[in-house]
């Protein structure tokens, strides 16, 4: 069996931001593997929410595995009160991350709870590598990319930090170029990513979100449109077992 | 614990090793298989299967509830040509009975559907009568005795394989329909289909749904399910497969007492990936644990 729930250790489990945690659990099975851009689903102790949660993969280590998460609603509000030592049920990884490319100058274009998966996707990339990142309000995991020697350009809408917009503006207003692109966040994000990737001539990996139920391809819940030779010029995929990430160009938008 | 005998005739002729199988809409062979070995259900329910390929509803699609959840997924499937070219051969390879869920918008569409895969080696129809009719302003097939009787009528005409029938619950009284199924000649009733739920996020002031409403399902309806499956089996002889909730073995075990003779594992199984083949387990370990050698035993054992 390729898959399985697997039973971890919560070594620990931090705020770093308003709402949003760092978790890093000790999982042998799970941190083997996993890749750059996948997810694991983590369940809940409480009978009444039964649907894991699909969180996405920041870091991964030998039998170790670092989630940032936002607190969004009841199931991330019972994970950010965990403490080490702290059992935690999970999936090994799920989905398909992000291809690596071979390229002279990565960009990763990252919004919100979106930047934590570009910070294993950094230690994969050979070349230069650029990070183009946008909040709300406090940028997090800026100082992380940065050890990883990426260089790192931050938005936020307030201008409290960095530039004040979002990413796509401060690419442009840095004249920021680079040869391949990746990206997390909002699909609003996505979206202008995707159409500023297009203009250019340059390829872009896009993780999408979408409102899971099982996250291994069964339940059909979460799916998105790609582009399709076919009489409605569209397809239907799963986020959670075709991507979550997909080609920009590929995306129905 | 090998002295248990877990098979069970579901009608029609088919016969399956073990009670246990997947409820239409919650399993997919190839991504089920990444985590468990297929082998060991008794049977597998492919999701709904209809005429041509429908696109589904809308995203969001599932929204989780206290104890459960609704989707409203609206049965996006890639048409019966598909199936039967790509996914019903990589179903068969595992050795399990292969059960096709058959979905439809008219009598004609489920007919085409029944015919098509009659000839192929599925092993068994299960026909959802949930479905909204296109022809009768959109009620559900399930719902009216005389319409669910003439779905059954018409597919039974056309079916050469064992016909199971999907009930809704959505319904005054389930004992009618399924008589009228029975009276029509259903080998075997399948009950619960989900029931019609809808969840509103207060603080977008919106419904979480896309489509607003969608079928509810999971631990918390068990209790409408098992006296469903209840009140049906003393009403109709032919077999019924239980679901709606089962999420353990005792859970399991509840619904044959309640006159079940099969059993379907759905939300349960998009909860935890191995559900289906873990019940199986905890079922036998109830069994033993009360030495039941049969689910016949464990059937009639209701203490009332």
């Amino acid at each position: 069996m390729s898959k399985k729930v697997v039973l971890g250790t919560v070594l620990s489990n931090d705020r770093i931001e308003k709402d949003v945690y760092k978790m890093v659990i000790r999982q042998e099975e799970a941190a083997r593997s996993a890749a750059p851009g996948q997810f694991v689903n983590l369940y809940t102790k409480s009978e009444s929410m039964l649907l894991p949660r699909p969180i996405s993969i920041c870091e991964i280590g030998e039998d170790t595995l670092t989630l940032v998460y936002g607190v969004v609603g009841k199931g991330t509000q019972e994970f950010s009160s965990y403490v080490a030592g702290e059992n935690i049920k999970l999936t090994t990884a799920l989905g398909n991350g992000f291809t690596p490319a071979d390229a002279k100058v990565h960009v990763l274009v990252g919004g919100g709870i979106g930047v934590p998966p570009l910070v294993e996707l950094a230690k994969h990339l050979e070349g230069e590598k650029i990070a183009v990142i946008g909040f709300r309000e406090a940028p997090f995991l800026h100082d992380r990319l940065e050890e990883l020697g990426v260089k790192v350009y931050i938005a936020t809408d307030s201008g409290a930090h960095g530039f004040k917009g979002n990413v796509v503006e401060l690419m442009e207003s840095e004249g920021l170029v680079g040869d391949y692109y990746y990206s997390c966040g909002p699909k609003p994000m996505l979206r202008a990513l995707a159409a500023f990737c297009e203009a250019k001539g340059k390829p872009v990996q896009v993780s999408l979100e979408e409102r899971m139920g099982c996250g291994y391809g069964a339940c059909v819940g979460c799916v998105c449109k790609t582009k399709a030779a076919n009489e409605v010029g569209y397809e239907q995929k799963k986020v959670c077992k075709d991507g979550p990430v997909f080609l920009g160009s590929e995306v129905a938008w | 614990m090998s002295k248990i005998d877990l098979s069970v005739n579901i009608g029609g002729g088919l016969i399956l090793d073990n009670p246990i199988t997947t409820a239409s809409g919650t399993f997919s062979p190839r991504e089920s298989s990444a985590f468990y070995d297929l082998s060991e259900l008794g049977a597998m329910i492919t999701k709904g299967i209809a005429n041509i390929p429908w696109e589904g509803n809308p995203t969001p699609r599932i929204a989780e509830t206290y104890g459960g959840m609704i989707n409203s997924v609206g049965l996006q499937n890639p048409g019966v040509d598909y199936f039967i070219e790509h996914e019903l051969p990589y179903a068969k390879q595992f050795g399990t009975k292969v059960i096709a869920n058959v979905a439809g918008r008219s009598i004609e569409d489920y007919c085409e559907v029944v015919e098509k895969l009659s000839e192929t080696d599925v092993d068994a129809l299960e026909v959802n009568i949930s479905c909204p009719n296109v022809k009768k302003g959109g009620i559900g097939f399930g719902v009216q005795c005389d319409l669910a009787g003439s779905v059954v009528r018409e597919v039974r005409r056309v079916s050469k394989k064992p016909l199971i029938i999907k009930l809704s619950p959505n319904v005054t009284d389930i004992t009618e329909i399924a008589k009228a199924a029975e009276a029509e000649g259903a080998d075997a009733i399948s009950l619960i289909n989900t029931l019609l739920g809808m969840k509103i996020d207060v603080h977008r002031m919106r419904p979480v749904i896309a489509n607003k409403m969608g079928g509810f399902s999971g631990p918390a309806i068990k209790p409408v399910a098992v006296r469903m499956v209840y009140q049906v089996r003393r009403a109709v002889n032919i077999p019924i497969i239980g679901l709606g909730g089962i999420m353990t073995g005792e859970d399991a075990a509840e619904f044959i007492l309640a006159g079940a003779d099969a059993l379907s594992v759905g939300t349960a199984a998009l909860v935890n990936p191995t559900a289906p083949v873990d019940i199986k387990r905890e079922l036998i370990e109830y069994m033993d644990r009360y030495g039941f050698k049969n689910l016949a035993e464990l059937r009639g054992a209701l203490n009332e």
